[in-house]
């Protein structure tokens, strides 16, 4: 089925995929985790019912996605060897012990607090499980924090040295964990995670108004999600295009994969606002640009010279298709989300927040693209570092662990089926969760282990299941 | 060398990799015994048991894996590839298994994820017994790299290993069982503990009389004197162990069953231990070897130290929030 295929391109295919599954989840934890951490906090401020329903609606939600997380990730520990072994054994040195705190400090927080989060809050009392959801978000964070460092680490190498074996060893702690593109790219991707759950939540919320304007806990949800969006949108573009100044700095080439600059333009470049790249030809085809406006967002002068990728030989050059298209759909939808912050802005202005249909039906439409824009930046900068693993040093055919084709054609074929099955499924129950409106006394068809660790003898008639709506 | 950082760190990736068969093998064993409840109730039951911990639980073999490839890399590329299907069907099975214990609650289908709790369960129980065996057997290296074929994994001695790890963890559910439930589910828990008891004892014999077997120097660790005095009190362990567990299974107790099958584990563990020291992939990477620079040891270690205690307290504290008899009739919330 897939003969014909090096196993080098099939482990790079593998790791795509497993690590595209597994991001989505954790961009959703994150901002999930952060949510109801402000939610219980609220609640225990307050002491509006809202907040407690909206806590107990979102944390079964996340309960879900969180064990999708879990299991994606678990994969992943385990793929640096299985396909990367070269890899594994030149980089683990350096990167070894940042994934090592990842799991230390924050999977296990997660892991940990979250029985306490989800099943305790009567048997530990409300300040404990206050404690315990403040834990999970702060470690949703943390991990994120760490492997957002080996990430940048890969593609900004610093404080290392190499040994006699070829292996990367630690010089300066400081400066690994703190490379130069770590910070940019941390702060892009958290930003990324809230935004991608306010979108989520706002689309939550915006279906359960257009069913029901007067909903307590859709109005709640819809105005805190709107606020996230107009807020954090500016804040993310901004970081964005700060990050997007480092990656010039660090690595030129995956810019101008990014912008298309297959020439070098000395009088100042043009910026591509869409176009079809010919990668045979060196050239983009019926582009559609601004002139000088990429020298002026990149080096803030009109005509300040740009190099192009003419200036790089061809066995360095990232895939340009992929990284030109990714990036445009992110950069796309970043603006999209902006229009929807300005928009809800407008309503609530205007007094009509949870009076707009259109409004509404937009941030439905909205909900998933978080998710979509998470994986082209994703795609932007790791099919960006291509032709290396760790960039300039380390070449990605290079860090191929010594497998067979079949055998990572089998195991990618396995994956793939496994996960759309299994996520798959997970979608379906994720997506008929949120279509009960927050106040639904029950959100699964039966008692689960979500609320309580006992059990009820299934009723035979669940008042939860519409005739019709049941199987997967 | 009385401060080694390798040999710590050795110790703290065997104590990570014990305590997750500790703690993931009872949860692990109940998908075992998933088909053998006597009814979806039980089997409610069962899951409701560990679904507060099981997450938690599983983070160990990540941190075995992760740990491995921090302070280990070479072991880990090494390893990761020798074992590349075992393992791969492993964390596909383990894919299964944890969403199992979300999805089941979520649909009228319940039937498909019992079945994928059972299979996922038994998958992984079977191929991490069949990555141990394969590790005792010993694993072929080239020029820092897997040299050995696709499947040198598969023996007739890992595939002992593996059902005897398939019927230790059962054994492990089927004691966990007898410590969280009461009346009949208990009964018939107390009914598969003693066989599975009986057949895990008879298993760990058989492996433990062909591990020397394996490589001479096994032999030579367990069989020369004076170091021999020391290897024979592993069995003398074992055998008390036994007594507890079945005079704990005829006294009608709780816990001890739970606790001595658990030394089963803890006791076979060392064992392997008194083979493998000082390798870590035998027969031809030494603990030395594979290991990381000192700084990264050194770095990695300032965080295990700091946090693991912390972890195994609040671990602790978590089982002591869920501890008792499992109550039918109230949940916890």
């Amino acid at each position: 089925m897939l003969d014909g295929f090096s196993a080098e391109i099939l482990a790079r295919v593998q790791f795509a995929f497993t690590v595209s599954f597994h991001i989505i989840f954790p961009a959703f934890s994150i901002g999930l985790a952060s949510y109801l951490a402000v939610l219980n906090g609220l609640w225990l401020w307050k002491r509006d019912e809202t907040y407690l329903t909206l806590f107990d609606y979102w944390k079964k939600i996340f309960a879900v996605a969180f064990g999708m997380g879990v299991v994606s990730g678990i994969v992943m520990s385990y793929q640096f060897g299985t396909n990367w072994s070269v890899f594994s054994d030149k980089a683990g040195p350096v990167v070894g012990p940042l994934m090592a705190y990842e799991v230390l400090s924050a999977f296990f927080l997660e892991a940990g607090f979250l029985g306490i989060m989800l099943f305790g809050r009567e048997r530990v009392g409300e300040k404990l499980h206050m404690f315990a959801t403040a834990m999970v978000a702060f470690g949703t964070l943390l991990s994120a924090t760490w492997i957002l460092s080996v990430n940048s680490w890969m593609q900004t190498p610093a404080g290392y040295s190499i040994n006699a074996v070829g292996q990367f060893v630690p010089e300066d702690w400081w400066a690994i964990v703190f490379n130069p593109s770590f910070a940019y790219r941390l702060v892009h991707m958290v930003l990324a995670a809230f935004l991608t759950t306010a979108l989520v939540v706002g689309a939550v919320g915006a279906i359960h108004l257009l069913r029901d304007k007067t909903d307590k806990e859709a109005r709640r949800m819809f105005s805190m999600a709107m606020w996230m969006a107009a807020v954090v949108t500016p804040i993310q573009i901004f970081a964005g295009d700060l990050h997007g100044l480092n990656t010039l700095k660090h690595q030129p080439a995956k810019v101008m994969a990014m912008e298309g600059h297959f020439e070098s333009h000395p009088d100042g470049a043009p910026l591509i606002l869409f176009g079809i790249v010919d990668a045979r030809n060196k050239e983009i085809d019926y582009a559609l640009e601004i002139p000088n406006m990429s020298s002026l967002i990149l080096k803030h002068h009109w005509n300040a010279p740009l190099d192009g990728l003419d200036t790089v030989p061809d066995n360095e050059e990232p895939p340009v298709a992929i990284v030109f298209y990714s990036f445009r759909i992110m950069v796309a939808l970043g603006f999209a989300m902006l229009g929807l912050g300005i928009w809800s802005l407008y309503a609530r202005w205007r007094g009509s927040l949870f009076n707009s249909p259109w409004l509404h039906r937009t941030a439905v439409l909205m909900g998933p693209t978080g998710f979509v824009a998470v994986l082209a930046g994703w795609i932007t900068t790791e099919v960006g570092r291509q032709p290396y693993t760790v960039y300039g040093l380390l070449r990605t055919g290079d860090s191929l662990a010594p497998v067979d084709a079949p055998a990572v054609a089998t195991s990618l074929i396995a994956f793939i089926v496994v996960y759309f099955f299994i996520f798959g499924a997970g979608t379906v129950y994720l997506l008929r969760m949120m279509n009960k409106r927050p106040a639904t006394p029950k959100l699964g068809l039966r008692e689960g282990p979500i609320r309580t660790a006992g059990v009820t003898p299934a009723p035979q008639q669940d008042p939860d299941v519409i005739p019709g709506e049941e199987g997967a | 060398m009385p401060f080694d950082l390798a040999f710590i760190w050795a110790g703290l990736i065997a104590f990570a990799v014990l305590t997750y068969v500790i703690l993931d093998g009872f949860d692990l064993g109940l998908g075992i015994l998933f088909p053998f409840a006597k009814s979806d109730h039980d089997r409610d039951l069962m899951m409701n048991s560990v679904a507060p911990v099981w997450d938690g639980n599983e983070t160990w073999l990540v941190l075995g894996g992760g740990g491995l490839f921090a302070v280990f890399p070479l072991a880990y590329a090494v390893v990761m590839p020798a074992l590349y299907m075992p393992i791969m069907l492993m964390l596909l099975a383990l894919v299964f298994r944890g969403v199992s214990f979300e999805y089941r609650w979520r649909t009228d289908k319940k039937g498909l994820w019992d079945m994928t709790f059972f299979g996922g369960s038994l998958v992984a129980a079977f191929t991490q017994g069949i990555a141990l065996g394969a590790l005792v057997q010993g694993i072929e290296v080239t020029d820092r790299a897997y040299s050995g074929g696709w499947f040198d994994w598969l023996t007739p001695f890992s595939i002992l290993t593996g059902v005897a790890v398939v019927v230790g963890y059962a054994l492990l559910g089927a004691c966990w069982l007898i410590y969280k439930t009461e009346g009949e589910i208990q009964v018939q828990a107390r009914r598969y503990a003693w066989w599975l008891g009986a057949v895990t004892l008879a298993l760990i014999g058989f492996v433990s009389i062909l591990t020397p077997l394996q490589d001479p120097v096994y032999f030579e660790r367990w069989f020369n004197l004076p170091g021999s005095l020391w290897s024979m009190l592993v069995p003398l362990m074992m055998l008390g162990l036994a007594w507890a567990f079945f005079a704990g299974l005829n006294d009608q107790k709780d816990l001890q069953p739970f606790l001595s099958a658990l030394g089963f584990f803890v006791v076979s563990f060392i064992g392997l231990g008194i083979s493998f020291y000082p390798m870590i992939v035998p027969p031809s990477l030494t603990i030395r070897e594979a290991a990381a620079p000192d700084s990264s040891l050194a770095f990695a270690l300032v965080g295990a130290v700091i946090l693991i205690p912390l972890i195994l307290a609040y671990t602790v504290y978590a089982y002591w929030v869920f501890r008792g008899k499992m109550d039918p009739s109230e949940g916890y919330h």
